[in-house]
């Protein structure tokens, strides 16, 4: 027989202003196992919880009703209060009197009525609460960065100063990223390279960061704090350890003409190369697809000069498992290329080019040292054309949204053309600026107005060449959609930034959602930025939608602050409300049958397939089982089993009925 | 002879739904009191037998809510509910179990007005379905009293 202690708060005036508090209190005090009921002013002070306390002790309550104010505000301070007298917390309810009774309706008999139907259903459900014991759930303290660009590096440093480990891997044979390609950066033109090869450097050196470059995630198994991972270690064709960077191999291999990726094409490297002179790791990889030895069988010049004898021709890709406790997914964006602009002759004429080119081409140590020369005879461009929003904004296109950086980087290649190209014209179409940023508006404007930048708000029809010039057809749409005709000599597309390749593939692997543009999806857009759906998971920089640098880094600061908290303890601490597969005796063993519709349904994860194998090894039954540490009690699954072999402890299949029929059924 | 007072049951999830009635509260918007709330983890966990099971035992009008479609707590329970909501309307509707009576509507813990609104809008409407007993002679039930006030 249970022994239910009903406690009636007045919350001041709040709840006794238009309920009979002493009428609920003594309604409740006279049904079936309640042992003691009682209203008082505040319950929520000391002297109330005390007066809980007490009950709880002196009657030998085995249950507890709270007729007070919303769960949601006051649950975790009555709970914790059972809890000290020695009661399981979960025995503890609370009836909602105050938001869902004496706040919304009128002081008189049916709104006394309501209280009591309130206390009624959670006293009748209180007898079916079970003892629950939190879910301690060991934690790993090693954090796995997935992509070493400026948001990889920034989660991995700030993880590994709280004194955590990190492995960092990256896809590329060095880390940086986008960031390392670019110039200089907005608003502050100060250049890329010198602001983050230190961090690189720095990344390299900590004693608590294990970096592995070209090396992709493989598989992923387990949960929030107890992850295992696969990694591919992609054949290098090099011993690291002997290597020491010298780069003889580089000079000496006969390769010579390969598109640079790094010089997004228009620089050329070798198949033994290392992609930029400040890469981390400063080693070579060898490129087998353009490596002549791969090819045809003979060549081996880089073994034959390599000093430390470091070439290994004969490696081959190593899967690498690796426990760890959270993940941050850092991989980055891209940006549309060619063919997806026939229209702007993009691929057709060498002088349409990207804007990421025309970093390259205004970087010290691109192709041209910095030189803005256009790629396909090396001049010096004397007008040249940007167009904004290059397939962003265009629901035509399939990228209906902005891509938020472009706004901002053509007033910065503009205004590095006018620094470096005195006396040359530049040009922008436009949609709208956005320049939403710290200094950002101040930074077009002085584009516009100290370096002379010519603004046309309008679109761009097509390109064309004629006579060696690159016409530029395009509206006025401030002058009537007045038509406007530049003669450039080069033009650059800030061409949309669009989800990375292979992202869908990587999220399949992660267990984690994705948007329609394949950008990985934020848990809340507002409240949780950088965590995901699946716990222990988070996100930094524009992996999750487009990013500048400083977004990039605050994001990755906000996921190693996350990973930080996780790591913070020792056992991960969860409630109790997660979803159990009921178990019996052999030899049924449970209820459930195995048609696993439990699985479909679960946004987790969380449920998996269990065998029970007699003493031969054989399989004699298939049921589902829930993952403690990946349920996040939803429930969904509860509702869907056909065999109601599945409950959610806290909203069991008996709670729920009997809170209907004890609310409908008057005493 | 008073007014028929209609008992009107509110399944609803605990993130969005509860918390908007919770801040029709705090906003002191005052609403119908023949509304009885019971909070669930997700509207994909309330099993529609529930549902039957209130007008059962005596209700005369459900309200259903959760969160708005994208804002599940829990990512997709809001989404289930709906599918399985079309699937048992049509089935109540071949069994001739009354689907006016049931409300199924998103209300996020930021629409505490809304919340008022749907509660008084079913309280009226219900009101004046009147109270519904064809359900017990669908299911053969024995009538039984069944006091409303």
């Amino acid at each position: 027989m249970s022994k239910i202690g009903v406690f009636v708060c007045h919350c001041g005036e709040n709840i006794s202003a238009t309920v009979d508090c002493a009428k609920v209190a003594e309604t409740a005090g006279n049904y079936d196992g309640v042992a003691y009921s009682v209203d008082y002013k505040y319950m929520c002070s000391d002297p109330g919880q005390n007066l809980i306390k007490s009950a709880i002790k002196e009657k030998g309550l085995t249950g507890v009703v709270v007729a007070s104010c919303s769960p949601r505000m006051h649950e975790p301070t009555f709970r914790k209060a059972c809890a000290e007298a020695g009661l399981n917390p979960f025995m503890c309810e609370m009836a909602n009197l105050r938001e869902h009774c004496s706040w919304v309706h009128e002081k008189g008999e049916a709104t006394t009525e309501k209280a009591i139907d309130l206390v009624r259903i959670l006293v009748e459900k209180v007898k079916y609460n079970h003892s629950l014991s939190e879910i301690k759930v060991p934690v790993t303290k090693t954090a796995l960065v997935i992509g070493g660009g400026i948001a990889g590096i920034q989660a991995s440093l700030d993880i590994a100063n709280t004194g955590h480990k990190v492995i960092l891997i990256e896809r590329d044979p060095s880390i940086g990223g986008h960031m390392s390609q670019l110039s200089e950066t907005f608003p502050t033109l100060d250049c890329s390279q010198c602001i983050l090869t230190p961090r690189m450097v720095e990344v390299a050196q900590h004693p608590n960061i294990t970096l592995y470059t070209y090396a992709e995630l493989e598989s992923l198994e387990g949960f929030i704090g107890n992850f295992k991972a696969k990694i591919r270690r992609k054949s290098k064709s090099l011993d690291e350890k002997l290597c020491t960077g010298c780069g003889l191999c580089t000079t000496k291999c006969p390769a010579k003409k390969i598109p640079s990726e790094f010089n997004e094409g228009l620089g050329k490297r070798t198949a033994i190369y290392v992609p930029f002179p400040q890469a981390v790791p400063n080693k070579p990889v060898i490129d087998r697809i353009n490596c002549t030895y791969y090819i045809k069988g003979k060549c081996k010049i880089c073994e034959i000069v390599c000093p430390t004898g470091a070439i290994r021709f004969d490696q081959e890709d190593q899967i690498m498992e690796v426990e760890v406790g959270a993940i941050v997914i850092a991989t980055g964006f891209t940006v549309k290329q060619p063919d997806f602009f026939p229209e702007y002759g993009f691929g057709k004429y060498p002088d349409v080019i990207t804007g990421l080119q025309f970093e390259r081409l205004a970087s010290a140590s691109g192709p041209t040292l910095g030189e803005i020369r256009r790629p396909s005879d090396g001049k010096i461009p004397e007008k040249i054309v940007f167009l904004a929003c290059a397939g962003s904004r265009d629901p035509a296109k399939g990228i209906p949204y902005c891509s938020k950086i472009c706004c901002m980087y053509i007033a910065k290649h503009a205004m590095l053309y006018q620094h470096k190209v005195h006396g040359g014209k530049s040009y922008v179409f436009y949609m709208d600026i956005r320049a939403g940023g710290k200094m950002y508006e101040e930074f077009v404007r002085r584009a516009i107005e100290d370096d002379g930048v010519n603004y046309i708000r309008g679109r761009v029809s097509r390109i064309y060449e004629k006579n060696g010039k690159l016409i530029v057809d395009g509206a006025d749409t401030l002058l009537n959609a007045m038509p406007v005709e530049i003669e450039a000599d080069m033009v650059v597309l800030a061409t949309a930034g669009v989800a990375n390749e292979g992202a869908e593939e990587l999220a399949q692997k992660l267990h984690i959602s994705y948007d329609p543009y394949k950008f990985f999806a934020e848990a809340h857009p507002k409240l949780k930025p950088v965590e995901t759906n699946t716990a222990g998971i988070f996100l930094a920089g524009a992996c999750q939608a487009p990013r500048d640098i400083p977004e990039s880094v605050a994001m990755a600061s906000g996921a190693a602050v996350k990973v930080a908290g996780l790591f913070s303890q020792d056992e991960l601490t969860r409630e109790p409300i997660i979803a159990v597969v009921n178990r019996q005796a052999p030899p049924v063993y449970s209820s459930c049958v195995g048609c696993f519709l439990c699985i479909s349904t679960c946004p987790y994860q969380a449920i998996e397939k269990e065998e029970i194998k007699n003493r031969n090894g054989e399989v004699i039954k298939s049921m589902a089982k829930v993952n403690p540490g990946l349920c996040q009690g939803c429930g969904t699954c509860v509702a869907f089993c056909r065999t109601k072999s599945i409950d959610i402890q806290g909203y069991t299949h008996e709670q729920m009925y009997t809170e209907v029929m004890a609310l409908l059924n008057e005493y | 002879m008073a007014e028929f007072e209609p008992k009107i049951v509110a399944f609803v999830c605990n993130w969005c739904t509860y918390a908007g009635a919770d801040l029709t509260g705090t906003s002191r918007i005052k609403y119908a009191s023949n509304v009885r709330i019971i909070r669930f983890p997700c509207t994909g966990r309330i099993d529609y037998m529930l549902l039957l099971k209130a007008f059962d035992e005596g209700a005369d009008g459900i309200i259903v809510s959760g969160c708005h479609p994208n804002d599940c707590h829990y990512t997709s329970g809001n989404f289930h509910a709906r599918r399985r909501w079309i699937m048992f309307r049509s089935l109540c509707d071949f069994t001739g179990i009354d689907t006016e009576r049931i409300k199924f509507s998103w209300v996020s813990a930021a629409e505490g007005a809304k919340w008022a609104d749907i509660v008084n809008a079913t309280v009226a409407s219900v009101r004046e379905l009147g109270p519904y007993t064809e359900y017990k002679k669908v299911a053969k039930y024995p009538e039984k009293e069944v006091s409303h006030g």
